[in-house]
């Protein structure tokens, strides 16, 4: 995994509650073998009209082109439901390296994490503020102060991070590498449970 | 110190603790399934390591398969490409696969424990979230990423960060006509589809201990549908009969001597929870959602609420997208509304007890000519102790489909699917959009409501049919 210290963008708003990870990524695009290319797929069924990538739902935020950005910010308990984590794949494959909102379901957040893209939990009341800023505003997210930042307006919020996920991310470490590193301890304690 | 089920399984597994930051957590067994693994093999070839313990790993293929013709090749290309790799992973590796064809093979959350390879006090995950299921034997078991699949593989250990504890008391008697399914989908509609998040949940009382495994199962299920990483049940003699016997469950002395141990694992008295919840049976009826996650449920003699009955203008909203994309209206009952297919089976609902609730309804009966009903057993032992007990020409009298064993019209990911705009009463986990396929409406209920359904061609209490 690549470094992470900052991220500094626009953002897409999609003020939407209990976003499940089958919004995110249809079941029906999970037969691929690899992590790759999910993106495209992103939001599938509320992008497109029945399924076709001519007849774009123009409503739908993706499609606006005065929205860009690496930050999407929606409404609580994103990513709620199925484990896949192709859900943290296809926003990672859109673009997306952070996603705000005011709780996460705990898998989708783990998945997250072990990708690179950052879920920010802010309170209620910054996800109200950050939803009524113009698409033009830019968000920073600064991993190392643990804040998030409206820069138009200097607002700030601190977010929680793990400091063990946090050391990852600043120096792309994974888990696989810490838990290979232990390996004579876990050896060790499987003799002890014999 | 006073110890909760959860905390005394949780400490038995703990290798070590990470300064600062979350805990390595021992994992017994790991089950995979085609989904969620493919990528997860790459990746440890990709860094040139072996498995770590790949005996303490069990694989089926259950999502991406066909229910019909199994025998023959997966028709769908990318469908059939990713069983074979499944295959080729496991040979490869030296895992124990039970894929199609194979006696064993099924639904990973029903062959799991129908095989005895589940057993209390475990460690147990798996790529997918309904591996909650298995904490109906009381082991501390949770769905989990890819990514975590690939540490598993590694090093049969995750970094794990200790979740807040929730107990769910119900105590009593249930009504007539109220199944572990409605049990979980009320526990469900009082939480919320975010309420439990950040939580493992023990369900507890004289209601939940009166329960069969197979109810148990159905409950711990769906703990994820509230947002618990998982959910525990104390084992007990239920438990322990239900086990003994099974192909991978000790036996004779060395069976004995693991029910002593089983025996220890239950919350002690004075054990602290961050948060409990009481319940008396009887509050609880019929359940079937009208919404679009499984939070959004109601006694099935109710009526959806009306915008001026919620508060916050947030819940309002997702009452209006819910009900646009169902085709519904706020205020209106359910009851009699038209449905056009019903769907029994799922990790929720597709063992034995429910085919068997199921067949108690419709012996001797018809289905509705206007409903299509699948019925789809869990696994091959289901589909052969079905037949076993003459179940199967129960369901075929009355017009059902009896499929062969796989996840089916649960999640529109293999050729079950519910076409778009229409309704379908369904015994699975989940009413989200699209779930059952594009524009597809679901509505989440029991057995029996799902058999009353199949009976009548509409929503239908079934306490009148009793």
């Amino acid at each position: 995994m690549k470094p992470l210290k900052e991220i500094e963008s626009r953002f897409v708003p999609l003020p939407i509650e209990n976003i499940d990870t089958d919004q995110i990524i249809p079941a029906r695009f999970l037969k691929a073998t690899t992590r790759d290319g999910f993106g495209k797929n992103l939001f599938r069924d509320w992008r497109y009209v029945q399924d076709d990538e001519q007849q774009p739902v123009a409503s739908f935020v993706l499609n606006q082109p005065r929205y860009s950005g690496e930050i999407l910010v929606a409404g609580k308990n994103f990513g709620c439901g199925s484990s896949r984590e192709h859900a943290a794949w296809a926003l990672k494959d859109y673009g997306f390296k952070a996603v705000v909102c005011s709780f996460f379901a705990d898998i989708f957040k783990n998945n997250a994490l072990n990708n690179g893209v950052i879920p920010v939990r802010v309170s209620d009341a910054f996800l109200a503020k950050i939803f009524a800023q113009d698409a033009e505003a830019v968000i920073q997210i600064n991993i190392e102060q643990q804040t998030i930042t409206i820069l138009l307006t200097g607002e700030q919020e601190t977010f929680d991070i793990n400091p063990y996920k946090k050391t990852c991310l600043l120096n792309g470490y994974d888990d696989i590498d810490y838990l290979i590193s232990i390996k004579d301890s876990i050896e060790k304690y499987e003799a002890t449970r014999k | 110190m006073a110890a909760t089920l959860f905390d005394k399984i949780w400490n038995q597994h703990i290798v070590q603790e990470v300064n600062d930051g979350p805990s390595v957590l021992y994992i017994d067994r790991h089950f995979i399934h085609e989904v969620t693994s493919p990528q997860a093999f790459n990746g440890i070839e990709k860094r040139r390591l072996p498995l770590f313990r790949p005996k303490q790993i069990v694989a089926t293929a259950d999502h991406n398969v066909p229910t019909l013709h199994q025998e023959l090749p997966i028709r769908d290309e990318l469908s059939r490409l990713q069983v074979q790799q499944l295959i080729e992973n496991c040979a490869k590796h030296g895992v124990e696969l039970y894929g199609l064809g194979h006696p064993n093979q099924g639904i990973v959350h029903v062959i799991g424990p129908e095989l005895g390879v589940t057993q209390p006090g475990m460690t147990i995950v798996c790529g997918d979230s309904h591996t909650s299921t298995h904490g109906a034997f009381g082991t501390i078991a949770f769905g989990i990423g890819t990514s975590e699949v690939e540490m598993v593989f590694a090093a049969q250990c995750l970094l794990q960060t200790k979740p807040k504890q929730m107990r769910i008391n119900i105590e009593g008697e249930l009504l007539p006509g109220v199944v572990a399914k409605d049990i979980i989908l009320y526990i469900i509609a009082q939480i919320s589809a975010g309420g439990a998040t950040g939580y493992f949940v023990e369900y507890a009382g004289s209601a939940i201990r009166k329960l069969s495994m197979e109810a148990r199962m159905t409950i711990c299920n769906m703990s994820i549908e509230m947002g618990a990483r998982g959910g525990l049940i104390a084992p007990d003699e239920t438990t322990f009969a239900y086990l003994e016997g099974r192909p991978f469950a000790p036996a004779g002395d060395a069976f004995t001597k693991k029910v002593a141990a089983w025996r220890e694992l239950y919350s002690d008295a004075d054990a602290a929870f961050d948060m409990e919840l009481n319940i008396h049976a009887d509050q609880i009826q019929p359940m079937i959602t009208f919404g679009t996650n499984p939070g959004m449920g109601m006694a099935i003699n109710d009526s959806i609420p009306t915008y001026e009955s919620l508060e916050a203008e947030s819940e309002k909203a997702n009452l209006k997208k819910a009900l646009t994309y169902m085709g519904l209206q706020a205020g209106q009952s359910l009851l009699g509304m038209p449905v056009q297919h019903v769907f029994i089976g799922s990790c929720t609902n597709s063992r034995i007890e429910d085919l068997r609730l199921v067949a108690s309804m419709v012996k001797g009966k018809k289905k509705h000519p206007d409903v299509q009903v699948l019925i789809v057993p869990g696994s091959q032992e289901v589909a052969r102790q079905a037949k076993r007990e003459g179940l199967d020409s129960i369901f075929q009298d009355a017009g059902f489909e009896l499929r062969q064993a796989g996840c089916s019209a649960c999640l529109g990911m293999n050729e079950d699917k519910v076409p778009a705009g229409e309704y379908c009463v369904s015994t699975s986990n989940r009413n989200f959009e699209g779930r059952q396929g594009a524009g597809a409406r679901t509505l989440l209920a029991s057995p029996l409501t799902a058999a009353a359904a199949a009976l009548t061609g509409i929503i239908t209490d079934v306490r009148t049919l009793l």
